[in-house]
């Protein structure tokens, strides 16, 4: 499924959709920004409730599909401008992290 | 191996949202150069964990870039505190980051494991009090 795809099917609030063409291969959920380099994957879904501009640069050098910010979680401008810069997509949700996961898990079987 | 380019960062201690833009920039270059995609993100998730190792413990450093058409060489050097035991600090889960670090979503004691993951070779010199030289070597094929 396409970023834009996700969106739509979600329901959940874009922030910032750089290129919602991008294809989801997988999904990844973590706030240790280290621990998701050590084990996120080009393509993922990333859902976090961390939100400074970290995110960011993980997120680009991960190559992430979209990140998603769980839990009511809104990221500050310059996070999102940051984001622009770099193509980056921003989701945002008020659903805890595990049912996210959970409903990403069922769309992409 | 004759290193046909060289490039050089100075890493900003001071200022940790900005941590990776020398990595950033990597990517770019090899990116341009035509380097495979999966070789581009482990040099540069490799080489951000350096980059935020030195914001963290040593106010900063030096990252050098070597490039061949074999090899990428990235070479971390600071003049911080140094590594007391680098075997433990090897270790995944093993940190003396702060805590203000690690409500960053830093500090996990990945840095060092991840930098060894991602690469091919990594040799890691350190003298507490004087410093700390991290060489990372992917090979390009």
């Amino acid at each position: 499924m396409t970023v834009a795809d996700l969106v739509q099917q979600s329901g959940w609030s874009p922030i910032l959709l750089a290129d919602d063409t991008r294809e989801i291969t997988g999904g990844y959920a973590g706030d240790l920004l280290s621990w998701v380099m050590g084990r996120g994957q080009y393509g993922d879904c990333w859902f976090t409730i961390m939100s400074n501009l970290n995110v960011i640069a993980v997120a680009q050098l991960l190559d992430v599909a979209c990140v998603v910010f769980t839990e009511g979680v809104v990221p500050d401008a310059a996070v999102v401008n940051a984001a622009r810069l770099h193509d980056i997509n921003l989701i945002r949700t008020d659903e805890p992290t595990y049912a996210a996961c959970v409903r990403l898990g069922g769309w992409m079987q | 191996m004759e290193d046909l380019l060289h490039y050089h960062y100075d890493v900003d201690g001071g200022n940790f949202a900005s941590a990776g833009e020398a990595s950033v920039q990597v990517k770019r270059v090899l990116r341009q150069m035509g380097f495979p995609p999966d070789l581009i993100r482990r040099v540069s998730i490799a080489m951000y964990e350096g980059e935020i190792n030195m914001v963290i413990h040593a106010k900063g450093g030096d990252a050098d870039v070597y490039l061949s058409p074999e090899q990428i060489r990235v070479v971390l050097k600071d003049v911080g505190p140094g590594i007391k035991d680098v075997a433990l600090a090897m270790q995944e889960g093993y940190s003396t980051a702060p805590d203000n670090i690690r409500s960053l979503g830093f500090g996990a004691g990945m840095g060092l494991p991840n930098m060894k993951r991602y690469s091919d070779e990594m040799t890691v010199e350190s003298t507490v009090g004087v410093g700390t030289t991290i060489t990372l070597v992917f090979n390009a094929f």
